[in-house]
């Protein structure tokens, strides 16, 4: 979850208001050792527990249930041994399904959606933005019942397109947001000098406004990617053997009988891996957004 | 920051025409799109479970427990009983508390996903008046080999609902006291061959601190109906005590009850583990093992823990009855089963797994291929006249069968009751009951309330309960 944290920041930090007081630290250099010293300190609080779940991953079920904790006992495998003979194949394959796909969905129709909001608005354009907010303001969990019946009654329960769709919806209103507020910083001239140059709507979308808010849709994949590859609720509740996800085989590892934290460490560090590897992906995209804002 | 529009409308009729031809495109484009979506939704339905949808005809879905012996059948299925008969397994495996949530979600809407899923003798009897649940007595006829009469008795009557079987054990459990032999050896104790709990008791305060951090005694303290309410209902069976009498009188802060629970929060408060209000059977496992306690009451199957091969402390252990007061015997009696959806399309080949999985041959298979203590026991009398199993099981299997030959669950304390079981009352509402009692219970035993402040607040809850169970029954 940290990672998620870290990008929503950094898509505020994006905001150009903020840049001047950036700017100020930098000039004095006691205060930007400081910072440094508080930001490495901050990091390495965010790692320490992933440093943990990695240790323990390598250990022996016994010493990784032991109080106090054994930092140096024997390495092993044995963890990672029992999550590959366990099958993670096909859960593993369905969360990417799922959240490429559901990642690609949602940025089709976000970003018309956006412009359409921010750049040439509809009538009463914040009225929409607020409505499309305003989906996010129901628990999912209070829609859960219904959701499953639904599902029940035209026999999508274990499909892994019912969780593409919900996941879509689940992320769209979060990326026609974030999309919007880097979409409305392309300058008109930009859009002006297209047109005149003959490009039509759909030119102007992929080859100028697209290049320019970059960062912006590569900041909304990943939030997108990292939500719906971390969902565990809707997956747990409606999928079963053939679509369940990465999440729900993670949990299938805790028991309430033996141990089990070396497993699920070992586990839960394999699953977290495409995350990571999604953000590395889109690191030097979204730190030239960081640096430049959506546009110089 | 306001939206910036500008008049982009295209003016000259060439950019007219190629939007208009763009459309066109975008159209068709999205035209295929949505039928590539649809091929997609009906084609694959995802990656688990065999090639499409739900794996065909000849497979079951199974939802499971994660306990260690789910696990090791996981291992075996496909190399033996898909071998054998062609059926393929599709198995959901989850924690306890996400598995008991799955299946009442399941069973209740009657969805059909799963064909077989595991229920513990709790949820049997509630489940097959629902109707949830589908009758075995027609296959357990046929199925000759299948044995029904080496079941042990106990079990069956747990698992049936108005003379019909709804279940059948894959492992069952009753309670015993656990001990260490040296360490009581070495204070000069001797274990009482059925011993009662002020025996125990007095035990546990002579044996705690026999080594450098050696508590007396584990018992849990984890809020839970199954975690502090397991071992703590069958102290108040023995000490004469009820949740309910049979006309549903709730009886939860009367004098048996209130001294029960006062006698097990003394006794864990005084000679307990460290941590007891958040230890459950796991914590306490990892306490006997590591030598933080020298005794431990909970259930049989924790044994086949404690002796096996990896263990630091494997035959250091002795094995005594659950301690008595005023019955007999008292300990528990739970059983992991199968159980087959009502509204499952492949009964048959769910009665095939079934058998196959609960059966003799089973056991011998365990034995053989992964050892003899992962074999899962406790449910047929023939497993406790395997010599193979007896040899390495001989510390604790005849204590195991006995303690589950001695289990009544229609009547396990001093007074009639209303509903079957032993360490629960079976009825849909207890678990909500016992939860909350539960947790009162375990601030008794933190030291941030009394016995009798967590009592009186329980008795409400279950006059409540009661009200409403009957008011339901009724109507």
């Amino acid at each position: 979850m940290s990672s998620t944290t870290e990008t929503v920041d950094g898509a505020e930090v994006a905001d150009p208001h903020r840049e001047p007081q950036a700017i100020n630290h930098h000039k004095d250099p006691k205060s930007h050792i400081l910072l440094t010293l508080a930001a490495w300190l901050c990091g390495l609080l965010f790692a320490l527990p992933v440093a943990w779940m990695i240790l323990t991953s390598f250990h022996k079920e016994e010493d990784a249930a032991t109080n106090p904790p054994s930092l140096f006992a024997p390495l092993s495998l044995d963890g990672y041994k029992a999550f590959f003979d366990a099958g993670p194949w096909p859960p593993l394959a369905n969360s990417l399904t799922a959240s490429v796909v559901s990642t690609i969905l949602v940025l089709l129709l976000a970003f018309p959606a956006a412009y359409a909001l921010s750049i040439r608005p509809v009538r009463k354009w914040t009225d929409v933005l607020f409505f499309f907010l305003s989906t996010k303001m129901l628990p999912i969990v209070a829609g859960i019942l219904p959701i499953y019946l639904f599902a029940q009654k035209v026999n999508l329960l274990d499909n892994i397109w019912l969780l593409i769709i919900l996941y879509t919806s689940m992320n769209l209103p979060i990326a026609v947001w974030m999309l919007r507020s880097f979409l409305a910083e392309v300058p008109v001239e930009m859009l002006e000098a297209a047109q005149v140059d003959g490009a039509s709507l759909m030119t102007t979308l992929r080859k100028v406004i697209a290049p320019v808010v970059m960062p912006g849709i590569a900041a909304a994949a990943l939030i997108c990617f990292i939500f719906s590859w971390n969902e565990l609720l809707l997956a747990r509740v409606l999928t079963g053997t053939v679509a369940g996800t990465a999440p729900v085989f993670l949990t299938g590892f805790v028991t309430s009988q033996g141990l089990f934290l070396a497993k699920v460490c070992a586990a839960s560090f394999v699953v977290s891996l495409p995350v990571l590897a999604a953000g590395f992906a889109a690191q030097d995209k979204l730190v030239q957004g960081l640096s430049m804002g959506a546009v110089k | 920051m306001p939206p910036t529009g500008s008049p982009l409308e295209p003016t000259n009729p060439t950019a007219t025409r190629h939007t208009r031809h763009r459309r066109r495109k975008a159209r068709v484009l999205a035209v295929a799109g949505a039928a590539a979506l649809s091929v997609g939704l009906t084609g694959c339905a995802g990656w688990g479970g065999g090639s499409v949808g739900g794996g065909g005809a000849n497979s079951i879905d199974v939802l499971m427990v994660n306990n260690p012996q789910m696990v090791d059948l996981q291992q075996l299925t496909a190399k033996h009983f898909t071998a054998e008969t062609g059926i393929r397994v599709n198995f959901t495996v989850l924690p306890e508390n996400d598995v008991r949530d799955k299946i009442s979600q399941e069973f209740s809407s009657q969805a059909g996903q799963y064909d077989v899923a595991t229920l513990s003798n709790f949820e049997i009897p509630i489940y097959a008046k629902a109707k949830w649940i589908a009758p075995m007595d027609d296959y357990i006829a046929q199925d000759t080999a299948f044995d029904q009469d080496d079941i042990l008795k106990p079990m069956t009557t747990s698992l049936s609902s108005e003379g019909k079987i709804y279940g059948q054990p894959f492992y069952g459990e009753s309670s015993f006291l656990m001990y260490r032999k040296d360490v009581l050896e070495a204070k000069g104790v001797t274990m009482p061959e059925k011993p009662t709990w002020q025996e125990v008791a007095e035990i546990a305060a002579q044996v705690d601190g026999a080594e450098p951090g050696m508590k007396g005694i584990c018992l849990r303290g984890q809020p839970g109906w199954g975690q502090l309410f397991a071992p703590l209902t069958t102290v108040v069976n023995t000490f004469g005590g009820t949740w309910f009498e049979e006309d549903w009188t709730p009886k939860v802060n009367a004098p048996e009850f209130t001294e029960a629970v006062q006698f097990y929060v003394d006794l864990v408060r005084k000679h307990g583990e460290n941590g007891a209000p958040q230890a459950g059977f796991t914590e306490c496992l990892n306490n006997l093992v590591q030598g933080n306690v020298a005794m431990w009451y909970d259930a049989t199957s924790a044994a086949g823990s404690l002796e096996a091969d990896d263990s630091p402390t494997k035959g250091k252990f002795g094995y005594a009855p659950a301690p008595v007061v005023k019955t007999d015997s008292s300990g528990w009696l739970y059983a992991w089963s199968w159980s087959i959806q009502q509204a499952s399309g492949k009964k048959d080949n769910a009665w095939k797994f079934i058998s196959w999985a609960s059966s003799k041959e089973y056991e011998e298979l365990v034995g053989e291929e992964l050892g003899w203590t992962r074999v899962p026991a406790g449910k047929r009398a023939s497993t406790y006249e395997n010599p193979q199993y007896l040899e390495v099981a001989k510390a604790f299997a005849e204590p195991t069968r006995a303690a589950i030959e001695a289990a009544d669950p229609t009547n396990p304390g001093l007074q009639p009751r209303p509903a079957i079981g032993i360490q629960f009352v079976d009825i849909p509402e207890f678990p909500d009951l016992g939860t909350q009692v539960s947790q009162d219970v375990s601030s008794a035993i933190a030291g941030q309330t009394t016995v009798k402040e967590a009592l009186d607040k329980g008795q409400e809850l279950a006059e409540d309960v009661a009200e409403r169970y009957q008011k339901r029954s009724q109507g």
